[in-house]
């Protein structure tokens, strides 16, 4: 297992009813690093990051975080590895507050008696406001998440995943839905987020990943197809051939 | 349904209930020429009512807050209602009809020699208090830690917990069981040495029940108010997103099973004291399902609608078959139907939606708050 | 063959005739006026007139081995206390008069004096050895047959010669294995007399291959004979031993037969609620309430059809099959209707409205019924039961078996071949793309948990025929009926057919281990054990009730 990879995933297969969602695919990303993955539907991206947080089981291959074989654990565990997950259709408490909302996703008690007896601390307010207003939403902290329009519960997903303080983000089309402004903004916020951490983004917006600015990946029938800076691979005559020739 | 986690109606009824309960005891008390005197009838029937507000509260916590719709919380107030009634009935010593002072009566009638194992202790209070919460808190535990751990939800849950208590019901049946039979546990005389048809005693009896439930209700407030209830709620709606922020929903679902099931023996205990007999119709799944639209009457996941449906749905019940008994089955059933039909919040439902209406925009609606995980 | 045999015998018996006839007349008439001064030598008449036990008895074996036409007659007579004796000779009484037993002729009319032949357990026990014997010569096929069981069930060494004779009777050839055992068991009895081991023996080894109780406790009294050789004593004991393995055998396969039985029930009312919660998602705890009308539409067919036209009484049953289908799914598009369609994609809320629905109907039943148990009768061709080898089928069992069988087939058939069952499959799979195909979703849904209903109400009928028809029929087969469905996995009848044979199998193969109650509870808890481990049942599929 190479040290230097914060994530490594090789040869990994994964079928459903014969079906082959991801085909030896193998990904490493370094400490610090940002990645952008891109591939038209069913290329395997979300399936991908099932098996990076443990809600599929790869049939084969490994996948290691930090040295820890990702595969022997379940998703709780892997969340406390530091590996942070927003899905791609926005996944938020909604019969909570913002608040409640980021309050339970805050990196510390996980512990349910632990839990039971909990009383907001001081720091935990800190932390709270502090997010509010990364994410913009400290006017809306007493609404019910449910309440949220689709961008703002796109952000305060990331907020969510910012109160887990993970090593890794995976990211799962952040700005679906989001308008131009919006779209820029959520670009400055994840690169600024990628000052501390390690990020995935999953994204199909073309300007968003260039904005990003960052090393993508293609996948495409559950396997990597080309790598490299966004003009490199959009100029790969299979990944054109991907994308147009559908 | 978004959760107003202030229980601010909890303080309250917490306080009419203890206020209620003694100042309804008091007046037992009082010379049976006086006007504000209270019968003996009256006082069983509040004891009997505050009891499954207990149940009911149980209830809450694991439907109302963790959206696990239980049809066989019965069971663990009965087994609670059979930790006390083993109890009462070595209390009774040799003043059984056989005047066997080691052997309950049906044990003789049986013409058993020894009590059975599980009858150790049981002429203790302290062991048979602990038996009779622990027992059922330990049945809870281990089915919830099966059955959340293999992610079993939804319908699936209720379904087995009603097997769970059909199971019991057949088994407290049996002869062979020691618990009875048929006739179930009764002709309790005392308890810790006072004698249970003294109305001093039967008094106690109702101002204690009214001041645990003021306490169990300030502890569940205490408890949902809390950060565990609002996980409780993000495990209800979205179980799988709660994995990935590292939370074991499985540990936080049975955590609150247990203090539920606790709950609901408490309920149990306190309910074959006043009442004075338990048989095995306790364990029937009807009643289970009786509790849950109590619950549903006062409006779920609020703590204080569940001791106000408890409280209503039993007086109606209690009028009903005074008055018109053969027209009571039709009632609770109209009842189910309209509650799920109409009044989704209950009562409480109704209560709140008044003020507050002002202040705050009408709160988005989860359709499917099972769908999501069933 | 039947048909020849009873030619044989009419021949035999005509054949007979003419004999006795001229034995007749050599009798001194019978004249009342005139007192028999001299003991005529006694026919088998004379003896049975007589007012002695011995005498009687004596008659009455001669009578036996006469083989006469006219004996069994007076046999028959006795033993129903018909038969009057007066001037040494005997009488039968019919519903006409008074019929000369020796002749056949009408008696005079003028008889006085008659008493009946007087019966003890001496005579009856000789009486049933000569009526055998009679039979065996001139009796049909299955009267031999049933003699020879009744010599077998009380062996008298007096038989053997009898035995012997019809043994070399070339007519008695389809009876040779019968005829062997009633003669085995007579060698095999306290009374008889020593024969050679190799026939003891044969003897051993022809009770042997009979089987049954009554074999089984000849052998194993003949296992303590001491006349007996010793190796037959030991032969017997193994035979018996034998016999018990055999007769366990089929107890396994009588309790088989049991737990098939229940299985069907249980299949029955579970196959509604797999259409209603494995196709629609919906937890309808008012399905055990739907069987009840089921059961109560049975009796209310059954009174209807009995005032009306009572010459369909005896198909009554079959006339409230389409009934129960019409009422109870009626019923079902009802409630649905009004009801359950307000409450889809909310399992929990459902499942209490219908809850809420059940204590209606309950209680409805009973303000018109009232609270206890009417009567379903069983129709003569359904009552009773037949043994097949060593089993005890009982009709109605055999009959809610088959129907299970022909319910879950049609059932099929409806899902997999008809518009409605294709429409079910794609409102299933995808509601909106069948919306959006212009499938009538709202018609679907109602249409299929009116077919479900209907099942339910099927499911009553039958019931209705082995259970107490009352208000709480319902609520006894809520529990497992969910409990099938949910085991053989949701949306799979055949997963529910599995299940309800595991459940019946199980059930009544733990009763006679543990009882009847502790089998259930250890069922039960095994089941629930196992959705714990597999929550989606044995076969699981996928369905709009288990969508995650």
């Amino acid at each position: 297992m190479t040290t230097d990879a914060l994530l490594d995933l090789r040869d990994v297969s994964v079928s459903f009813d014969g079906f082959r969602a991801i085909n030896n695919l193998s990904l490493r990303l370094a400490p610090g690093e940002m990645r952008a993955i891109i591939g038209p539907n069913g290329a395997g991206k979300t399936t991908m990051m099932d098996i990076i947080t443990g809600k599929t089981r790869p049939d084969t291959g490994t996948v290691s975080f930090r040295g820890h074989d990702l595969t022997r654990l379940d998703e709780p565990a892997i969340a406390e590895l530091g590996i942070g997950r927003k899905f791609q259709k926005p996944t938020v408490f909604e019969a909570l507050s913002v608040w409640d909302n980021l309050l339970l996703a805050l990196k510390g008690l996980r512990r349910p008696h632990k839990l039971l007896f909990a009383r907001l601390s001081s720091s935990e307010v800190q932390r709270i406001e502090a997010l509010l207003a990364t994410i913009r939403l400290a006017p809306e902290s007493t609404r019910p998440a449910g309440g949220l329009s689709h961008g703002q519960k796109q952000w305060l997903e990331i907020g969510m995943l910012l109160a887990q303080e993970p090593d890794l983000l995976l990211v799962d089309e952040p700005v679906a839905g989001m308008t131009d402004a919006e779209t820029a903004a959520t670009a400055d916020l994840l690169r600024d987020i990628n000052r501390s951490r390690s990020v995935v983004v999953v994204e199909h917006d073309m300007d968003f990943v260039r904005a990003l600015d960052v090393t993508v990946t293609v996948l495409h029938e559950g396997t990597v197809l080309a790598e490299g800076d966004l003009d490199t691979v959009s100029a790969d005559p299979r990944v054109i051939e991907v994308y147009l020739g559908r | 349904m978004s959760t107003d986690f202030s229980f601010r109606s909890a303080r309250w009824t917490a306080l009419a209930v203890v206020v209620l309960a003694v100042v309804l005891a008091f007046a037992s008390l009082l010379p049976q020429s006086s006007a504000l005197s209270v019968s003996p009838f009256v006082v069983t029937l509040c004891g009997k009512y505050l009891s499954y507000a207990l149940l009911a509260l149980a209830v809450d916590l694991v439907w109302g807050f963790a959206g696990i719709l239980t049809l066989g919380h019965a069971a663990f107030f009965a087994l609670g209602a059979y930790g006390m009634g083993m109890y009462l009935t070595r209390e009774i010593g040799a003043r059984g009809v056989y005047g066997n002072p080691d052997l309950p009566d049906f044990m003789v009638f049986l013409s058993w020699h020894r009590l059975p194992w599980y009858w150790w202790g049981s002429n203790h209070f302290a062991i048979s208090l602990a038996l009779m919460l622990g027992v059922p808190a330990v049945l809870a535990g281990l089915f919830g830690w099966l059955a959340f751990r293999s992610r079993v939800s939804g319908v699936y849950l209720s379904i087995i917990t009603q097997a769970l208590t059909y199971a019991l019901m057949l088994a407290f049946f049996q002869n062979g069981m020691g618990f009875g039979g048929n006739n179930g546990l009764t002709g309790f005389k005392d308890v810790l040495g006072f004698d249970l048809t003294a109305p001093g005693t039967r008094a106690t009896l109702l101002a204690l029940t009214g001041l645990i439930l003021g306490a169990v209700l300030m502890g569940a407030r205490f408890l949902m108010g809390g950060r565990y209830g609002r996980l409780l709620v993000a495990v209800r709606d979205t179980e799988s997103r709660t994995r990935f922020l590292a939370y074991r929903p499985e540990q936080i679902k049975l955590l609150v099973w247990v203090v539920s099931a606790l709950i609901a023996a408490l309920g149990g205990a306190l309910y074959v004291l006043q009442i004075g007999i338990v048989n095995p119709g306790e364990f029937a799944p009807a009643n289970s399902i009786e509790a849950v639209i109590w619950v549903a009457v006062g409006g779920r996941g609020t703590l204080t609608g569940a001791v106000i449906g408890a409280v209503l749905v039993n007086l109606g019940k209690t009028l009903f078959t005074a008055i018109l008994p053969e027209f009571w089955l039709y009632g609770l059933g109209a009842l189910f139907l309209a509650t799920t039909l109409f009044l989704p919040h209950g009562v409480m439902g109704l209560l709140r939606h008044v003020p507050r209406k002002r202040e705050e925009e009408v709160t988005p609606e989860i359709t499917n708050p099972e769908g999501s995980n069933a | 063959m039947r048909k020849a045999l009873l030619a044989l015998a009419f021949c035999t018996a005509l054949a007979c005739q003419p004999a006795y006839a001229q034995e007749a007349p050599a009798l001194p008439p019978a004249a009342p006026s005139v007192a028999a001064p001299v003991q005529t030598p006694a026919d088998a008449y004379t003896d049975m007139a007589s007012t002695h036990f011995d005498a009687i008895i004596r008659g009455v074996e001669r009578l036996g081995r006469s083989g006469e036409a006219r004996a069994l007659a007076a046999l028959q007579a006795l033993e129903a206390h018909k038969l009057l004796a007066g001037n040494d000779t005997v009488y039968i009484r019919t519903d006409t008069g008074l019929v000369d037993a020796r002749t056949g002729q009408n008696a005079p009319a003028d008889l006085t004096g008659l008493h009946p032949v007087r019966l003890n357990n001496r005579v009856r026990q000789t009486l049933a050895s000569a009526r055998a014997e009679l039979l065996l010569a001139q009796g049909t096929q299955a009267e031999r047959r049933d003699a020879l069981a009744q010599i077998q069930a009380h062996p008298d060494a007096a038989m053997l010669p009898v035995l012997d004779k019809a043994l070399a009777d070339p007519s008695n050839k389809s009876l040779a294995g019968s005829l062997n055992a009633a003669r085995a068991a007579i060698l095999l009895s306290p009374g008889a007399q020593p024969v050679a081991l190799s026939e003891q023996l044969a003897a051993v080894a022809a009770i042997k291959a009979q089987g049954g109780l009554a074999a089984k406790s000849l052998l194993s009294r003949a296992a303590t004979l001491v006349p007996l050789a010793p190796q037959t004593r030991e032969a017997a004991g193994k035979a018996v031993a034998s016999i018990d393995f055999r007769l366990k055998l089929w107890g396994y396969g009588q309790d088989l037969f049991y737990g098939v039985s229940l299985s069907s029930v249980l299949l029955l009312s579970a196959m509604g609620l797999a259409i209603t919660f494995g196709v629609m998602g919906v937890i309808n705890m008012a399905h055990g309430e739907l069987m009840m009308v089921g059961a109560y539409t049975t009796f209310m067919v059954e009174r209807l059809v009995a005032a009306y036209i009572p010459a369909l009484a005896p198909f009554s049953l079959i006339l409230a099959l389409p009934v129960a289908f019409v009422v109870s799914g009626g019923l079902g598009i009802l409630i649905e209707r009004s009801v359950i369609r307000f409450l889809y994609g909310r399992p929990l809320e459902t499942l209490l409205a219908s809850w809420g629905v059940s204590l209606i109907l309950q209680q409805a039943i009973r303000s018109v019924f009232g609270p206890t148990n009417v009567a379903v009768t069983t129709p003569g061709w359904l009552g009773g039961s037949f043994a097949l080898g060593g089993l005890e089928i009982t009709t109605v069992r055999l009959a809610i078996f088959l129907f299970a069988i022909a319910v879950m087939a049609a059932l099929t058939l409806v899902l997999k071949r008809t518009p409605l069952g294709l429409h079910m499959r794609a409102v299933t799979q995808n509601r909106r793309m069948a919306a959006l195909m212009g499938i009538r979703t709202a018609r679907v849904d109602a249409l299929t948990f009116g077919l479900g209903s209907g099942i339910a109400g099927l499911a009553g009928v039958a019931v209705s025929q082995i259970d107490n028809v009352s208000p709480n029929l319902g609520q006894g087969y809520i529990i497992d009926s969910f409990l099938v469905v949910v085991f053989g996995g949701v949306g799979n009848l055949w997963g529910s057919l599995a299940a309800a044979l595991a459940l019946g199998i199980g059930g009544k193969g733990l009763e006679p281990l543990i009882g009847a109650v502790s089998g259930k509870i250890l069922l039960l808890v095994l089941v629930i054990l196992f959705i714990q481990r597999h929550p989606r049942g044995m076969f699981p599929m996928r369905g709009r009730g288990i969508e995650s």
